[in-house]
């Protein structure tokens, strides 16, 4: 049995295990660090520094950072959640996010994070990409006008026999996912969608369900995201 | 006490933004009461006669005629709302700004287009009709903007309570449920 | 071609994690990667095809398409611009008739752009077939040209003497020249292979580690990280297998100080990390060869095989029982963050350069999972020197926390560009003096990811707690524009370099460099100023050194050299400045005949 030991994050304090990254703990006792390029069983991949917290005054990522003795954390804080929002505006004027005629929006999370984090506008100019729209995939439409590079995709979705179908091509600013078409033609119904639902935002979506949730009923219509993690905390308290 | 004076105008957009304004239902009566508006559609005060404490601008900046209204917008406000995603970020109208040329675009529009019937093959090009901008400008890329109300239309509730907190001189803190992009 | 492509794979042993050298070699071959030979990689490896795709995209160097019988990279770096690289790129364009980055339709040449190639002293240079050109000039770019189009040998694209010392050795066969101005502890020439070797061989492993403590030698590559406790990390692990890796991946802008030690000492860094394979109970050590430094391989693993018969490498070092250690050479693909201790080795894993977030740190968890020291060239040179003469007389040279000597690799305005191996401690002063410069209106110290400091800092040192540096001195002028000639050279170099990863370095570090040709272009404002120094704690959330440093040519010169950006920027206005109504319709008139008629 591990021993416990506490860690302040935004003054309060937590008993944790030796082992746990931040993101883990603070998700385990309701309190909402936000992150993009991370994913439920994905490995943690560190490449979107929205999850960064400051940890003894340094910035950290907490999805890749495990917890030790005397860690004071800050989170929530004004100062971190201006950096945060100025990771999320270059990625709006890096792509072309005009939510009004994307598939994703409602549910998709760089939009969601702009909610929280309360951005109305960039203080960047938009760049008006223009990327290519790749419909060719029996199942999948890709529009890498909107990928933000998460890497999501490459990292959770193979073929039934475990091969890649998505990865990086390029680097710098001229990086995107690439994908091997042959594999992907011949992927499953259900396959497609967990592609679509991996994608945190509407640059993977699976054809002929673009729009398929009426507005106000979608994930991030009531509720701003991050939510299900604070209601924990509610419950416990 | 004169009542604070609102200016509105629509640039290159497509009303939605105006009509989500008067969505606002019976508080229409409200508004009244609190405001005297000047130029704006919702009058038809087609200019300026006064200076005024409000400007809300829908839509974003198209052509000559878009940048000139905004100009007179900055120059008689002293407060500038851009109202909706056109106005923030170009919008629908946009949609041209990543495709190659203006030229091109004309072409599609007024000559290739299996639609068209253009026996001159004529791009417009009258002298009374304003001239189109290289791409379609988010207001605040043109003059100074001073609050952005985002929507698609913009909730009314979030139109209404942004403005009642502006003249009442406080700070607008929109509720999470009027505060979307779409 | 398929057979090629199948020799070449039974050469590397069928081995996935050694795709970089597979790939390498199929360049050579073809002057790109053929479609079909990354077929027969994903067959008879079992990688994904989008993988392999993922690593070649990811290098320089490693192509898609046919570069070229002859391929040109010319260097865009700052020295390449101060020494008349605008008029040799003209020329070479005029001459073959093609713009950069494109081949010519007969397929014969093929010319490009290329990041600094570590010749600073002896620019404008290329790349041609790996081979480099220095010195070039518009006359010799005619004659180079003239010779391809006759189909001549690349050894006699042009008229050229052999540089000085071993680089007019049979193996490198080359115009660089060494220009070494100071030899001091590393450069001297009393140093006799396997000499450190033989003393080490009598103590036990922990002594020699003790050595290097007690000499407080730090690392050479910049950060200063103590190599003792580097080394102490990994042999503390649990046994088994341990990897040596000497990083001579030099790819700051200005420095070519590594490529000067690889040509005229070679055998102190192999004997370095043989020293370290010993002292961490290592037999592994890969040293991982900066692409662009290619021309010196043969040389360098003819070396390797001299120790090797020597019995300084191999099994039973110098008879000691079980003291087994070899030395591979792997070459990179041409990425400058590969430079970056964790993307050199995802890179030598046959990997896109990535680095790896830390911890793990790579003396627990490095090269293939297993522990992993890392090794700058000077750093490994140094402990040699250490163990041959004491860690008292080491010590004797530099400052209090910077023990012993570092080379510098001067270049810019000053009339004796080249190597100067001083004890660390100097002022910037007696440096400029030393390379005879004289207006200087800056220096950039450490390169593009230091710090460019102006005449307030010059009686300041050069060492680790004051100006801390891997090497890179490059010496501005008083007639250079300090903006648009420099920083906004530097900050494209970063642009071009980021492996793309992390947010705020792939798409931040673009608005940085927008932001500053606004201002250039003078249409900034006083916002402007403050949001660039605002963003300097984005810039420190990206996960590696590239990221976290790439915003230093602008925020070191805004912090440096305000008024240079203060009198360029405009009065604060309603009107956005950078919004031009007439180049706004200009392109609608042009498409309708209209004329403007705006009127203001």
């Amino acid at each position: 049995m591990k021993k416990k030991f506490k860690i302040l994050i935004d003054g309060k304090e937590l008993s944790v295990k030796h082992g746990q990254t931040i993101l883990e703990v603070a998700s385990n006792n309701g309190i909402y660090i936000p992150t993009l390029c991370n994913y439920v069983n994905l490995e943690p991949q560190a490449s979107c520094r929205v999850c960064s917290v400051k940890v003894n005054g340094r910035p950290m990522t907490a999805c890749t950072t495990t917890v030790r003795p005397k860690m004071e954390i800050e989170n929530d804080t004004k100062e971190m959640n201006e950096l945060r929002k100025i990771i999320i505006e270059t990625m709006f004027i890096t792509g072309n996010h005009f939510c009004p005629s994307c598939e994703k929006s409602g549910n998709c999370e760089l939009q969601a994070l702009a909610y929280r984090l309360k951005m109305d506008v960039p203080q960047f100019s938009y760049s008006f990409s223009n990327k290519d729209i790749d419909a060719s995939n029996p199942k999948l439409m890709i529009d890498h006008n909107r990928c933000i590079k998460c890497k999501r995709c490459a990292r959770g979705i193979k073929t039934d026999d475990g091969k890649d179908i998505f990865a990086f091509k390029n680097r710098g600013k001229k990086i995107m996912i690439s994908i091997d078409n042959e594999l992907a033609k011949n992927i499953s119904d259900e396959k497609a969608q967990e592609a679509m639902d991996i994608c945190p935002v509407g640059a993977i979506l699976k054809k002929e369900r673009g729009f398929i949730d009426p507005i106000g009923t979608r994930k991030y219509d009531n509720k701003p995201i991050g939510s299900d993690i604070e209601k924990l905390m509610e419950v416990r308290s | 006490m004169s009542k604070p004076i609102v200016a509105t105008t629509a640039l290159a957009s497509c009303f939605g933004c105006h009509m989500s304004f008067l969505d606002i239902d019976d508080r229409i009566l409200q508004l009244i009461d609190l405001v005297d508006f000047n130029k704006s559609p919702i009058d038809d005060i087609k200019t300026f006669t006064k200076k005024c404490d409000i400007g809300i601008i829908e839509g974003g900046v198209a052509n000559s005629e878009n940048y000139h209204v905004l100009k007179e917008f900055r120059k008689n406000c002293k407060i500038l709302i851009s109202l909706g995603e056109c106005a923030i970020m170009g919008g629908l109208p946009a949609m041209r700004n990543n495709k190659d040329s203006i030229e091109s675009c004309l072409k599609e529009a007024y000559q290739d287009s299996p639609s068209t019937i253009n026996k001159n093959n004529i791009l417009p090009n009258d002298e009374e009709l304003p001239m189109i901008l290289d791409k379609v400008y988010p207001c605040h890329e043109v003059v100074k903007i001073d609050y952005f109300l985002p929507g698609c239309a913009p909730r009314a509730d979030l139109i209404w309570d942004a403005l009642v907190a502006l003249l009442n001189g406080k700070e607008i803190d929109p509720e999470y449920k009027t505060y979307k992009f779409d | 071609m398929e057979k090629t492509v199948n020799n070449i794979i039974t050469h590397h042993a069928n081995d996935k994690k050694r795709l970089m050298d597979m790939l390498l070699n199929i360049q050579e071959q073809f002057n790109y990667i053929p479609d079909d030979a990354i077929d027969i990689l994903v067959e008879k490896l079992d990688l994904p095809k989008v993988h392999i795709l993922e690593t070649i995209s990811f290098y320089h160097f490693l192509t898609l398409k046919y570069t070229g019988k002859y391929t040109i990279y010319l260097n865009d770096s700052v020295s390449a611009y101060m020494n008349g690289r605008k008029e040799v790129a003209k020329a070479f364009e005029e001459e073959i008739g093609i713009k950069f980055n494109s081949v010519t339709n007969d397929g014969l040449i093929g010319l490009f752009d290329t990041s600094c190639i570590g010749m600073s002293d002896q620019e404008p240079s290329a790349l041609i077939n790996n081979k480099v050109f220095t010195n070039l000039s518009p006359e010799k770019v005619k004659e180079i040209v003239k010779n391809m189009k006759d189909g001549k040998d690349i050894n006699n694209l042009m008229k050229a003497n052999l540089g000085d010392g071993k680089n007019s050795h049979k193996l490198i066969h080359s115009m660089v020249n060494n220009n070494i101005h100071i030899k001091k502890a590393i450069l001297s020439d009393d140093y006799i292979p396997g000499s450190a070797l033989l003393k080490i061989i009598e103590q036990e492993r922990m002594e020699v580690v003790n050595e290097i403590e007690n000499a407080e030698l730090r690392g050479r590559g910049g950060a200063g990280f103590p190599t003792d406790l580097k080394w102490k990390f990994t042999a503390k692990t649990p046994e088994g297998k341990r990897y040596i890796f000497c990083n001579a991946d030099e790819g700051e802008p200005g420095t070519f100080k590594d490529r000067v030690i690889l040509t005229e000492k070679p055998e102190l860094i192999f004997e370095g990390m043989a020293i370290c394979g010993y002292a961490i109970d290592s037999d592994e050590g890969i040293l991982y060869l900066r692409h662009e430094y290619k021309y010196l391989k043969k040389y360098l693993e003819n070396i390797l095989d001299k120790m090797r018969k020597r019995n300084l490498l191999g099994k039973n070092i110098l008879g000691q029982d079980g003291f087994n250690f070899d030395i591979r050479i792997q070459l990179g693909g041409g990425a400058y963050v590969c430079g970056e201790e964790t993307a050199l080795l995802e890179s030598t894993e046959g990997n896109r350069g990535e680095p790896r977030y830390k911890p793990p740190f790579p003396a627990v968890k490095g090269y293939l999972d297993r522990p992993t020291v890392i090794n700058n060239v000077e750093t490994l040179c140094s402990v040699v020197k250490i163990l041959n003469k004491g860690n008292y007389w080491f010590k004797k040279m530099g400052t209090e926390e910077s023990r012993g000597t570092k080379l510098l690799s001067i270049s810019g305005d000053c009339e004796k560009l080249g190597i100067y191996e001083v004890e660390w401690g100097i002022t910037i002063t007696e440096m400029l003096h030393m390379a005879g410069a004289s207006n200087v209106q800056a220096v950039q110290i450490g390169g593009p990811s230091g710090n460019c400091i102006s005449q307030d800092e010059f009686e300041n040192q050069i060492r680790y707690s004051d100006l801390g540096t891997g090497g890179s001195i490059v010496i501005i002028g008083n007639k250079r524009d300090l903006l648009k000639d420099i920083v906004l050279n530097y900050t494209n170099f970063f642009i071009e370099e980021s492996c793309g990863s992390c947010v705020p370095c792939r798409n931040l570090i673009v608005i940085y460099r927008n932001t500053l040709q606004k201002i250039i272009n003078g249409k900034g404002v006083q916002a402007d100023l403050d949001n660039m120094l605002e963003w300097e704690k984005v810039m420190k959330m990206n996960r590696c050194g590239l990221g976290q440093t790439s915003f230093h040519p602008i925020v070191t010169t805004l912090k440096n050299f305000p008024k240079l950006y203060e009198s360029k920027i405009l009065e604060d206005s309603d009107i956005i400045s950078t919004f031009d109504i007439n180049s706004a319709i200009k392109e609608y008139c042009n498409a309708t005949g209209r004329k403007p008629n705006i009127e203001e």
